[in-house]
């Protein structure tokens, strides 16, 4: 065969992969109608379903609802809404796209990103009429992580501004502006209607000023894929098989190619294997194989990979990834609860999971104009720079927008998808800094739960001196042990008397007693342990910095004892004590105790102490049986 | 039908130095395929493939053989509902032997056990989500290989790839995990399992164009007899033909290549009321 023919056979058959397109903006922007409407304006309906669309709108009421060609759930098409992001094909000419409808609501943040993290090209509605929103800044910095590159900004809803000029080109200087806060590069703003077709498919007659792109005249000149062929290879080992007898490391070849000979390195390791074979089952022999592939390869030696392992060319140091266990990173956190640092996760890099610590928050950005600020907490879908720091080096190549490098997933203890943490490259320590790498336990939560037989929490007993804490808490502990739960008492008393003995009563000494026995609480509690802690924890900063300290699984109790009470019961004389000024800084008598506003569960005073003990284990029994 | 082994295909091989080739649409979407039932392979035990016998599940066993060089190495379950054309009995046992599979059988109970308010086709439907729902539970599987595709059904539209069946076998539709970056959900409770969808991304002539490419072999009910063949193969009390006279595979091709019809216009189910796909999907239909 020579040379001409094979590239005339190749461009006649080769029909190139579809461009995914992400379609994003604030909650009401049009999103859904703008794809229904792409869709009804390029012919791209299948027969009846313009009826089925008719029929389902004019059953709720509307008048051509066109946003349910997408919204295709029960409670989207009633409440109005995109929960999901929805992908469908679509063709433009020659070109295939798919078109992902992602959903506005910040509540439905994952599943925004879940459409849109394999976009090539994104499409950003924005009202013409509201302008920018709070989700279309959030949108707007979660294509900038995610590495988009290509971005089309539609002003929908034009209509409502009657096509003027003067209005709309206000709007797409703000919007022009954010985006180039972000560093993201426009590709056209286009003022349209979904509602009404205008600059869709077809050119608006009522935007004659406009010479710009149609929306489907832009879309056809979102360039194709960059090439990741030409990059040093990278292959992350997937699996390892043996079948009749050979050994094959499974993988997808992230970028590069790699042919039979190449001498490989794997993994942190560096021990270094020769391909002798490209394998692939049912398909043309070659003895090469390039990004994007998923093959199998032979190597000698027989090596035996592990699952994570980067495979990457031996002999050429400038070819080779980072190397480091402290990792600067860009962050999405998708979790409810804000993320602190010393929180611990697994790091998933394409195969590999690593075991890492949150060593530091360096910035948090400010939603409200996208800026960088110093903070110590990263609110729930939020955006952030942070430091991983892992037990030991990891292989990776910095994040780049379009390639597959660098792309980290946190995934907590409850095997969820907690943030998405593109890696921007090695954390050098500050001076002075002494590194330190956390480990974490590798037990999953689930079988914790299982081999103790009840979940973990902590209980976070408050109320004056005397009001009954140690008591209560004893009794509790006891009662739960005859219910096979597992229970440990942190009482301020014993703590004081050993881990806390150095400290004394200053505010700056309560501090840090309850610093400890958080501390204290939250290893136990995450070994599958139920603790009680049972101090006089007066101040609510302390307790809602134990609170932050515990995370998600802690529980204030307000043992509700009046002074009255507490004085007269007065079991250890400290009262009486602090009263003749014995006792300087005593809470109730000479220092504040301020009582909890909302707590979980309050134990009233009024009733006999047999009831408080009652209702306390049954509140633990409750949340701590499966 | 044979197979018919490849012999050649378009490689742009010029210098002495061999070059990858450059992947097409099918290669990239076989390559994510096989990448997906490798996860699945690893993160799943024990694992399963749904085998309907139908054209799609045929290109999911054998992208699993391109995944594990020729071997399928977990089983192929078929939930039979006693329904199915003869013709794909034939095909299936045919095939069990030619390809090596380790075959699981499971039944269906009957109608009268199945959700009274369900629309009647839909009814017939839901045996077979009891079916499987039973073979789940007597294997204990963690993961199940299914072959749908996201451009059937506006309701699978919205699926993940790997998708968790909670306690009861239930889909939260609105609750569904994050995915992306290639990184998918695992089992995080006992008693739940993923369905695994390899195909999600798929089309239905993106299917045709591999089985003409790989030369897999098809039950022949997809070919025109008469002026009718079947689009897609349910039991044969709720699946019609349509219209057509594509006897091969390189002529349904060019059929759908104009087609303006869905590929489901002949399952009853889905034409019985707006929201039945939703509910039987919920309640662990494919
Ligand atoms: N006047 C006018 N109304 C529009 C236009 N496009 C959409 N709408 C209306 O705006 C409302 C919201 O439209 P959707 O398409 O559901 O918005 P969305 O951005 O998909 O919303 P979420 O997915 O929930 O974030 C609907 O009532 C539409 O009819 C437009 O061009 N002009
Ligand atoms: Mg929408």
């Amino acid at each position: 065969m020579g040379d001409n023919i094979v590239t005339e056979s190749f461009s006649e058959t080769h029909r190139a992969a579809a461009t995914p397109i992400v379609i994003v903006g604030h909650v009401d922007h049009g999103k859904s109608s703008l794809i229904g409407r792409l869709l009804y304006d390029t012919d791209s309906l299948q027969d009846g379903k313009l009826a089925q669309i008719v029929e389902s709108s004019r059953k709720r009421g509307l008048a051509v609802e066109w946003s349910f060609l997408l919204d295709s759930l029960q409670i989207e098409r009633d409440q109005g809404v995109t929960v999901d992001s929805t992908r469908i094909p679509f063709r433009l000419g020659s070109r295939d796209f798919v078109i992902v409808d992602a959903p506005g609501h910040r509540q439905f943040l994952r599943n925004m990103i879940t459409g849109a993290a394999d976009a090539e090209a994104a499409v950003l509605v924005v009202d013409a009429k509201e302008g920018a929103q709070e989700q279309t800044r959030r949108h707007a910095m979660l294509l900038r992580l995610i590495g988009i590159r290509h971005v089309i900004v539609l002003l929908n809803k034009s209509d409502l501004l009657e096509f003027d000029e003067a209005k709309i080109v206000r709007v797409e200087s703000d919007v022009r502006q954010l985006l180039g806060r972000l560093e993201i590069e426009v590709e056209a703003v286009v003022p349209a209607s979904a509602r009404d077709g205008d600059n869709i498919a077809s050119r608006s007659e009522r935007a004659l000023w406009y010479k710009g792109p149609t929306l489907v005249e832009a879309l056809a000149n979102v360039p194709p894929p960059a090439s990741r062929a030409a990059l040093p290879f990278r292959m992350p080992v997937q699996d390892v098989y043996r079948f009749d007898g050979v050994r094959y490391v499974a993988g997808r070849i992230e970028r590069g190619t790699v042919r039979a000979g190449d001498r490989l390195a794997i993994g942190a390791q560096g021990q270094v294997a020769t391909v002798v074979e490209v394998c692939r089952w049912h398909a043309p022999e070659l003895p090469v194989a390039g990004a994007g592939e998923s093959i199998a390869l032979r190597l000698e030696p027989d090596l035996v990979p592990d699952r994570g392992d980067l495979l990457f060319p031996a002999d050429d140091k400038a070819a080779a990834p980072e190397r480091s266990a402290r990792i600067r990173t860009r962050l999405f956190w998708l979790r409810g609860e804000p993320l602190r640092v010393g929180e611990s996760f697994t790091l998933r890099l394409a195969t590999a999971e690593h075991d890492v610590t949150v060593a530091s928050i360096d910035a948090v950005v400010d939603l409200e104009d996208l800026t960088l600020r110093e903070g110590d907490s990263v609110p729930p879908d939020g955006f952030a720079e942070i430091t991983l720091a892992a037990s030991h080096a990891v292989l990776f190549d910095p994040f780049s927008p379009g390639f597959g490098d660098g792309r980290g997933v946190l995934v907590d203890r409850y095997q969820r998808i907690v943030g998405g943490a593109p890696l921007i490259g090695p954390a050098e320590l500050a001076d002075g800094e002494h590194a330190i790498h956390p480990t974490a336990s590798r037990v999953p939560a689930a079988r914790q739960v299982q081999t103790r037989g009840h979940r973990s929490g902590v209980f976070w007993l408050t109320g004056l001196p005397g009001s009954g804490k140690s008591t209560v808490a004893r009794a509790a502990e006891l009662a739960l042990s005859e219910q096979a739960i597992n229970a440990t008492v942190l009482d301020g008393d014993t703590l004081r008397a050993g881990l806390c003995s150095d400290l004394g009563f200053s505010p700056e000494d309560r501090h840090e007693n309850i610093r400890r026995a958080a501390h204290v609480a939250k290893i136990l509690a995450e070994s599958g342990q139920v603790v009680i802690v049972a101090l006089v924890s007066p101040l609510e900063a302390d307790r809602t910095q134990a609170r932050q300290i515990v995370g998600g699984n802690f529980h204030e109790v307000f043992v509700d004892t009046p002074l009255e009470t507490c004085e007269k019961r007065d079991p250890k004389g400290l009262y009486a004590a602090a009263r003749s000024g014995k006792i300087p800084e005593f809470t109730g008598v000479s220092a504040p105790y301020e009582a909890p506003v909302s707590p979980e569960l309050r134990l009233a005073a009024d009733r006999p102490e047999q009831e408080a003990i009652n209702t306390l284990t049954a509140f633990i029994l409750r949340l701590v049986q499966p | 039908m044979t197979q018919t082994p490849i012999l050649s295909r378009d490689q742009a091989t010029t210098t002495s130095l061999a070059q990858p080739r450059i992947m097409d649409d099918l290669d990239q979407l076989e390559a994510q395929s096989i990448f997906i039932l490798r996860e699945a392979y690893r993160k799943l035990k024990p694992l399963s493939l749904l085998w309907s016998l139908g054209k799609d599940s045929n290109v999911m066993v054998w992208l699993a053989r391109k995944a594990f060089m020729g071997h399928v190495p977990f089983p192929v379950m078929h939930v039979d509902t006693e329904k199915k054309f003869p013709e794909m009995y034939a095909f299936r046992d045919e095939y069990t032997k030619k390809w090596n599979l380790d075959l699981l059988l499971g039944y269906c109970p009957p109608v009268e056990e199945i959700d009274p308010s369900l629309p009647p086709a839909a009814r017939s439907a839901a045996r077979k989500t009891a079916g499987l729902a039973a073979m789940i539970d007597k294997h204990r599987f963690r993961g199940v290989i299914a072959g749908i595709r996201r451009d059937e059904q506006a309701t699978r539209a919205k699926e993940r790839v790997f998708s968790p069946r909670g306690a009861g076998h239930r889909w939260d539709v609105r609750n569904q995990p994050p995915e992306f970056w290639d990184q998918y959900a695992t089992p995080y409770e006992d008693g739940m399992h993923i369905r695994v969808h390899p195909l999600l991304s798929w089309r239905e002539i993106d299917i045709w164009r591999y089985i003409e490419r790989e030369g897999i072999p098809l039950v022949d009910l997809y070919f025109a007899k008469d002026g009718k063949r079947y689009r897609s193969l349910g039991d044969q009390d709720i699946t019609n033909p349509v219209e057509s006279t594509a006897s091969t595979v390189a002529e349904v091709i060019a059929e759908l290549e104009t087609s303006r019809t869905s590929e489901r216009a002949g399952r009853a189910m889905d034409h019985e009321s707006e929201d039945v796909f939703e509910r039987l999907r919920v309640a662990g239909y494919l």
